[in-house]
């Protein structure tokens, strides 16, 4: 969950065509490199999707594998983002167990987070909220035990302008 | 103009300058071999598609055009997949086109459904299912320049049966022939960058120690004539790597031959030894480096190819070149020239000196046989060799006949040695060379095979018979999987585990003339050169000569797996 020193963001420009992310993909599990988190979707261009990956692997298979998907034919950028020039948002919808002391707590720090409420019922909330990986890591602990269901979309990210 | 799927994909063949289709037809593909009737294309049928995709292969080596295998889905599909990889790891231009289930029935599991483009995704330069008949033209353009240009390999295209049947709706188009491939994330580049070609150019005129390291890439850029040229204008030598085997004549001063783990004495040391390797196209296979940490370990890089991943893929280079293998050489030439070469190298003499002092002390040798014991197989191939024509081509399969051949053969034009280097593909012989045949029909040509890889793809020798493909065969008839024995002897402390095969079981005589071959059987050395006589003269069918060899004889000179190649075996006395 926390994002750690040896995390590499790759921002894929591919064609908007089947199988394109099974190529992709492909070139991580052939070497037994694991994705730590995945995003697609189409671009303002719908021909067009942004793959932003996340992986846990050293520098120099890292070279390797952005010049082997380089070679791919519906791959048509790639831009490696170091986290100090990328900004990056993450999306996440959570869902706690909340007491009647609780509740208040937890609708402060929903709102402290800038999150929402999506669903209520019983003793159970689900809320939603978009930050960086960092926030979004600080959010769940501060819930800790009253966590009962818990999704993330996996970052997606641009550079910063510059 | 109307038309349907199967008709357009045919023409589209025949608009690509297609003049040649290895392949086997089945129930989804069926509907695309009725226009194939009235085309001017011949059609080769095999017997089994794993020989149409090393067909293609061969003929795309002899050729150097795209080789075009056509089979139909499911189990057709599965076993073309061998030749797809082996054209992937020797980046041998090829395009192969699967049939496919209706695309309603894609994903139910019908009758002979595999997902072909997904089990063939890593073994392709691209691939490409068509689910719309009217971008079979488009798609069959595309194919065939991605197959051709940048680093050449494999594309597979996979059509469902309903885009080519003319009885189903979903086959109709409109026929369109693009003018122009658009394909905005595939843009190799050519031309090599001229500040770091200054840069190379500097390093080789510094070198004192330098050896070119030529590999496949030179032949797949048609680069023979600028890399001698190079090789010529600064008086360097070159080593050829096992696919580069004939792109420097091997009777030229200053060819050194093959490196690597089977590698003569003196490309292997020379390499080890020098300050500069200058890498051409070759990728720095773990057969050629040995040990990797301990490999030229005092030599500068400059590495050229075509493809930037190749560039510190396993070792990095001091000067690494992106770009076409002769644009890029040829750009070098003219660089060196403008910095003075070759007048301003430094006096190699003591360098050259050592390295012919290593070709006089350590030739490649063996041992003749003695009156009554089976053959040697170098001396069949010394034999085959030298009463072949020059430009004679041979193809082999994997062993130890290969490495002899690769040893043993002298080449001396490119485009003669055809073989399957990365992927080591036993049985790739047979159907290379027929494929071979076909592209240069003009040319003599012989493959050299081991008994163990015959009995793999040998049915291939029906459809040459045929097809009245005169290629010739000879089996190093050892009756073992001979390189495996090697190294059980060598490793396993001879602790023969599953290699005996039996010299005669097949009877590969009777075996070659039940397909419609001559068959003969050679077991002394005075039969050797009549028997290869009478197979030249043959003109009309294939020919098999089944030699039998010494089990014996161990391919030599050996750098053990795991070891740098300072630790070099050079011979059976020097085995420790």
């Amino acid at each position: 969950m926390s994002s750690g020193t040896r995390h590499h963001i790759l921002s894929v420009l591919v064609e908007n065509k089947p199988g394109v992310l099974a190529r992709v993909s492909g070139l991580f599990a052939r070497r037994g490199f694991n994705i730590f988190s995945l995003a697609v979707a189409p671009t303002d261009d719908p021909t067009r999707s942004r793959i932003t990956i996340v992986v846990d692997v050293e520098s120099a298979p890292l070279e390797q594998i952005t010049k082997q998907l380089d070679k791919l034919i519906n791959v048509l950028q790639i831009d490696e983002l170091a986290p100090v020039d990328a900004v990056e948002r993450e999306l996440m919808i959570v869902t706690v167990t909340v007491s009647a002391e609780s509740k208040p707590e937890l609708l402060s720090l929903t709102e402290e987070y800038s999150g929402v409420v999506l669903d209520e019922a019983g003793d159970r909330i689900t809320v939603s909220l978009g930050g960086t990986p960092e926030a979004l890591d600080a959010f769940t602990a501060r819930m800790g035990a009253a966590v009962v269901g818990y999704q993330r979309t996996g970052r997606i990210a641009l550079p910063r302008i510059v | 103009m109307k038309t349907n799927g199967g008709a357009a994909l045919i023409k589209a063949l025949e608009l690509e300058g297609v003049d040649v289709i290895f392949g086997l037809p089945g129930g989804a593909i069926l509907p695309v071999y009725d226009p194939i009737i009235d085309s001017p294309i011949r059609h080769i049928l095999v017997r089994h598609e794993q020989g149409a995709g090393h067909m293609a292969e061969g003929y795309a080596h002899a050729t150097g055009r795209p080789g075009v295998a056509m089979v139909t889905s499911g189990p057709a599909a599965t076993n073309i997949i061998t030749p797809l990889a082996d054209a992937y790891m020797d980046s041998v231009p090829m395009v192969v086109i699967t049939g496919q289930v209706g695309t309603a029935g894609i994903g139910t599991d019908a009758f002979q459904e595999v997902d072909t483009v997904g089990i063939t995704r890593s073994v392709t330069k691209h691939n490409e299912l068509v689910t719309n008949a009217a971008d079979i033209p488009r798609v069959v353009r595309e194919a065939f320049h991605i197959a051709t240009t940048g680093r050449p390999g494999p594309v597979l295209i996979d059509i469902p049966k309903d885009l080519v049947d003319p009885t189903n709706p979903n086959s109709a188009l409109d026929w369109y022939w693009p003018d122009s491939v658009d394909l905005a994330g595939y843009n190799p580049r050519l031309e090599g960058d001229p500040a770091l070609i200054k840069d190379a150019a500097q390093l080789i005129v510094a070198a004192q120690r330098p050896v070119l390291y030529a590999g496949g890439g030179i032949l797949k850029a048609r680069a023979a004539e600028s890399l001698l040229a190079l090789a010529e204008l600064l008086d360097i030598p070159v080593v050829t790597t096992l696919m580069a085997r004939g792109a420097v004549p091997d009777d030229h001063p200053l060819c050194l031959g093959m490196p690597g783990m089977h590698g003569n004495y003196t490309a292997v040391t020379a390499m080890q030894e020098s300050d500069l390797l200058i890498a051409l196209g070759s990728r720095f296979d773990d057969r050629v480096t040995g040990k990797l940490d301990a490999f030229a370990a005092n030599a500068k890089i400059i590495h050229v190819d075509i493809d930037p991943a190749e560039l510190g893929k396993v070792r990095r280079p001091d000067v690494g070149i992106t770009g076409d293998c002769r644009l890029v050489i040829n750009e070098l030439i003219t660089a060196l020239k403008q910095i003075g070469a070759p007048e301003v190298q430094p006096d190699r003499s003591s360098w050259k000196s050592t390295i012919s002092g290593w070709q006089e002390k350590y030739p490649l040798a063996y041992v003749q046989s003695e009156p009554g014991d089976l053959l040697k197989p170098q001396y069949v191939l010394e034999q085959l060799r030298d009463n072949t024509p020059d430009d004679c081509i041979v193809a082999s399969g994997v062993g130890q006949h290969q490495m002899w051949t690769a040893q043993y053969w002298k080449f001396n034009h490119p485009y003669t040695w055809i073989n399957s280097g990365g992927l080591g593909t036993m049985g790739f012989a047979v159907p290379a060379a027929i494929g071979a045949k076909v592209g240069r029909p003009d040319r003599m040509v012989w493959a050299v095979d081991g008994d163990g890889c015959f009995q793999m793809t040998a049915q291939e020798l029906v459809t040459a018979a045929a097809e009245r493909i005169p290629v010739k065969i000879a089996i190093l008839n050892n009756a073992y999987l001979g390189m495996v024995r090697q190294w059980q002897e060598m490793f396993y402390e001879e602790r023969y585990s599953e290699v005996y095969l039996s010299p005669d079981l097949p009877d590969y005589k009777m075996w070659a003339e039940a397909m419609g071959c001559v068959g003969m059987r050679v077991e002394s050395p005075e039969d050797v050169l009549p028997a290869i006589q009478r197979a030249n003269e043959v003109d009309d069918r294939p020919v098999v000569i089944d030699f039998r060899t010494d089990a014996r004889e161990k391919v030599f000179p050996m750098v053990p797996a795991g070891k740098s190649n300072s630790d070099i075996v050079v011979g059976p006395e020097d085995v420790r």
